[in-house]
């Protein structure tokens, strides 16, 4: 042993001591997440901002070029032009009706001068899209009522909410009373149906279902008339009203005043009052229906759809995978037969969405659901050969997506069941405690935060899943939502919106793709925030979870 | 997991101390020692005091394999009743096994395989017809780590009354209280009875399985080294505790530290390598054992 330290040191290599302190790894690994966190806070910030500007009330600019022609509108980009080089920028100019497009390349060159109009108004109307213009009179039938844009201004923003509130009120006649009296109509006439099928031809049952429903079609028109006039009145009081404006090039256009969804000068806007009609667009987002095409109004039926379809999804997928992955677990011995079963879940993973699309539509919808409508709803499926669980619905769309996150939740589950300390077993078992005693008391509420690690992976996953969804029940647009205030209150049946499909709708198939691209970064980011939020609840539960059942280290 | 982790040493131990015979430092050499080793039967010098005291717990001709591993053979050994019995010895010698077989949890181990019988208090453990969990119910066993369930202080202790439906507050209330006391943990915990049981010190959680043992009034409590994972002060509790409970309960509880085996048990028994070497009351294993391998042992010269 003493001739060692006698013996000369041995050289090291100059490698070894870089090797050994292994700092060029953690350069690497630094540098990896780095690259990760600067991949994924890019996308999220440029979303965010993308999304959060769509509502901001932009300046509008006259421009008025060398040949004499007037455009106002939004500055919405500004590039060179690939083909000559020149710099350009792209006016979004609304007036669709009147110039055949929503926005126009201008070339520098080309311009004369501009200026920021202090009247020029940005109009959302219900029908026909962005209108900008310079109000000059407000008309009721051939009578005009104030003239000149400030005058105009102030007797607009008297006139419009109640124009606008006659108009709604209207709207829900239409919609919401008519659409009762509809499904009352509907019902009476299957039961009529219903009664033959179920006693025959000329039964005194189907008599008796037709006199009821004679007696529904009586009331239902007497209703209807009633409503009829409602409405008219509503919509008479409003008829004749109309703001004219004057286009950037002279032509003088009215607008119904109940046909203005929202108008604001963005020129003459102080702060607030810009901050105020961002808010007023944001909120429209949030709570209102979808227009034209889903490129214009508000999102609430997908919203809705989303968090709906999400959350049963979450629902139905918890206890299937729970319960798959405690066999696995605690129950099956170890064999080739269990190791198959595993490699098999973990594969399903990996199967594309659009195939558990597929199997959504051919198993739930036109299996299973095929036969519910056979059994329990065939009036329907005869009288107007309308399938009510066969075809897409939420219920299917759930169903598919929790087939299609289930084998995260397995897999999760599996870990956090493994991840109990077997001393905790033992302990129970050494009190009396049978095996399923063992599982429901104690393995399970220690497993739980990690169960919820699976379901908040799973709800991501599935939030954010659209292929599937487009075979099994998601629209372009369903109003109706699937949770409403008609008896049975859920329909589980109905088709649905959902927020990513809508990104590929109004992305992708919108016939005005340019205006409508801000809506998808808005769209986005609402999706991304509401899946964060279900995220961060779900953590939340988590972590509570886990303060209670998890010991700490002492 | 934890179960493997615990039961292999034992496995492994016995497969890497059989070839080497221990070399005892006393003179002239502990023969017996080597004949066990040689795998030669020997048989256990049990002293007659232990005979003359009334048993609850009689290990009769006792073997047990993991697959094809002894791990022990032929144990023969009563266990007096309301006396706490120690056992000591090298480790991998199955002391642990042997308490794990008394309540059968080597049953979850699915290559253990088993002679011979136990009878607790006349009733045979390993008849077929025998229901674990009943027998289980009959025992309370404290382990090496404390295992505190994730719940309440409460709903520990009283986890062996709810798994028989047990739900009347009185009774519950009643129970928490004895068994806490019984524990020498009552005062400390009795203003947060419904607070997580893990947030208790690791002296505390052990005392919590102590009490969470003794609820059920068991005929026999095992204990697994239930200070290996504890500090000197901790230790010093639960062996106060142990004495404590010397007289009301019958205790079998396995050791590595001489001086807790001699501190708190009335009998003790030394294994080796699977087989029961020495048995007799605590002052004469510590004082003057018939035989010398035992004097080694307990002086602290081998193992």
């Amino acid at each position: 042993m003493s001739s060692d330290s006698q013996r000369p040191r041995r050289q090291r290599s100059a490698h070894a001591s870089l090797a050994a302190h292994g700092e060029p790894w953690v350069w690497l690994t630094a540098g990896a997440l780095a690259l990760a966190i600067g991949m994924i806070v890019g996308l999220l910030a440029f979303i965010a901002a993308r999304g959060a500007a769509t509502f901001w009330p932009v300046p509008l600019e006259l421009v008025e070029l060398r040949d004499g022609r007037r455009v106002l509108g939004e500055i919405s980009g500004r590039e060179d032009d690939p083909g000559s080089g020149v710099a350009r920028r792209l006016l979004r100019t609304a007036n669709f009706e009147l110039t055949g497009s929503h926005f126009e390349w201008v070339d520098d060159a080309a311009v004369g001068g501009t200026s920021l109009p202090e009247w020029a108004t940005a109009v959302e109307r219900l029908e026909g899209g962005r209108f900008h213009g310079l109000p000059t009179r407000l008309l009721h039938g051939a009578e005009v009522v104030a003239e000149g844009p400030a005058e105009v201004w102030i007797a607009y923003e008297a006139a419009h909410p109640e124009a606008r509130r006659r108009w709604r009120q209207a709207l829900r006649i239409d919609k919401v009373e008519r659409g009762e009296l509809q499904r009352e109509l509907r019902a009476a006439r299957l039961a009529v149906v219903q009664a033959r099928l179920d006693h025959g031809a000329g039964s005194a049952a189907e008599t008796r279902a037709e006199g009821d429903a004679a007696e529904v079609v009586a009331r239902v028109n007497a209703a209807e008339a009633a409503l009829d006039a409602r409405a008219a009145a509503l919509r008479d009081h409003n008829a004749g009203w109309a703001v004219e404006f004057e286009t950037a090039d002279g032509r003088a256009v009215p607008i119904p005043l109940d046909g203005i969804v929202r108008a604001w000068q963005p020129n003459r806007l102080s702060l607030g009052a810009k901050i105020r009609v961002y808010l007023g667009r944001w909120a429209e987002f949030l709570t209102d229906d979808p227009r034209e095409a889903n490129s214009a109004g508000g999102v609430f039926p997908a919203i809705f759809g989303t968090i709906a379809m999400t959350l049963i999804m979450a629902l139905l997928v918890a206890p299937f995978g729970v319960l798959a992955a405690l066999y696995l677990r605690e129950y099956a011995g170890r064999g080739p037969v269990t190791t198959a079963v595993r490699v098999a879940i973990n594969n399903l993973a990996g199967v594309p969405s659009i195939v558990y699309g597929a199997f959504g539509l051919g198993f739930f919808c036109y299996g299973l659901g095929a036969g519910i409508d056979e059994l329990f709803f065939k009036a329907s499926l005869v009288a107007d050969s309308q399938p009510t669980f066969g075809t897409g619905g939420l219920l299917w769309a759930s169903l598919t997506l929790a087939l299609l996150t289930l084998p995260v939740v397995i897999v999760a589950t599996e870990e956090a069941l493994a991840a109990v300390p077997n001393s905790m077993r033992e302990g129970s078992y050494a009190c009396g405690a049978g095996k399923w005693q063992t599982i429901r008391r104690i393995v399970l509420p220690r497993a739980l935060p990690g169960i919820m690690t699976g379901l908040i992976l799973a709800m991501a996953r599935g939030a954010g899943e659209v292929a599937p969804l487009m075979l099994v029940g998601v629209k372009k647009l369903a109003l109706d939502l699937p949770i409403d205030g008609t008896f049975p209150f859920v329909h589980a049946e109905r088709e649905f919106m959902h927020l990513a499909y809508l990104i590929y709708d109004v992305g992708f198939q919108s016939p005005n793709a340019q205006a409508a691209r801000p809506m998808v970064f808005t769209i986005t980011f609402l999706l991304v925030a509401i899946i964060a939020l279900l995220n961060v609840a779900a953590i939340r539960i988590r972590s509570r979870l886990r303060r209670r059942f998890v010991a700490q280290q002492f | 997991m934890q179960a493997q982790t615990e039961a292999g040493p034992e496995k492994s131990g016995i497969s890497e101390q059989s070839p080497t015979p221990p070399r005892p430092a006393v003179d002239p050499p502990a023969d017996r020692l080597v004949e066990v080793a040689a795998g030669r039967e020997v048989t256990a010098e049990v002293h007659g005091a232990v005979l003359g005291e009334t048993p609850v717990l009689e290990i009769d001709r006792f073997n047990l394999w993991y697959g094809t591993k002894q791990a022990l053979h032929r144990i023969t050994m009563p266990i007096p009743h309301g006396k706490v019995t120690a056992l000591v010895g090298p480790s991998g010698c199955g002391k642990s096994t042997l308490l794990r077989s008394v309540n059968r949890l080597n049953d979850l181990v699915a290559s253990v395989r088993i002679t011979g019988d136990m009878r607790l208090n006349g009733d045979s453990i390993y008849d077929p017809r025998m229901d674990v969990i009943e027998l289980r119910k009959r025992m309370g066993m404290v382990f090496q780590k404390p295992n505190p369930f994730p719940m309440s202080i409460y709903e520990n202790v009283v986890y062996s009354l709810r798994i028989d439906g047990e739900n009347c507050r009185a009774v519950l209330d009643e129970v928490c209280e004895a068994s806490l006391r019984g524990a020498a943990l009552w005062d400390e915990v009795k203003d947060r009875l419904h607070e997580s049981a893990l947030g208790l010190s690791g002296g505390q959680q052990q005392r919590l399985c102590i009490a969470r043992a003794i609820a059920a009034e068991p005929e026999v409590l095992l204990l697994d080294e239930p200070c290996s994972a504890l500090d000197p002060i901790a230790t010093g509790k639960v062996e106060d505790l142990i004495q404590e409970l010397r007289g009301r309960y019958s205790v079998l509880i396995v050791t590595h530290n001489m001086q807790q085996a001699s501190r708190t048990s009335d009998y003790t028994a030394f294994m080796y390598l699977g087989r029961l070497i020495e048995y007799g009351p605590t002052t004469d294993i510590f004082t003057k054992p018939i035989l010398k391998e035992t004097e080694a042992y307990v002086t602290g010269r081998f193992g």
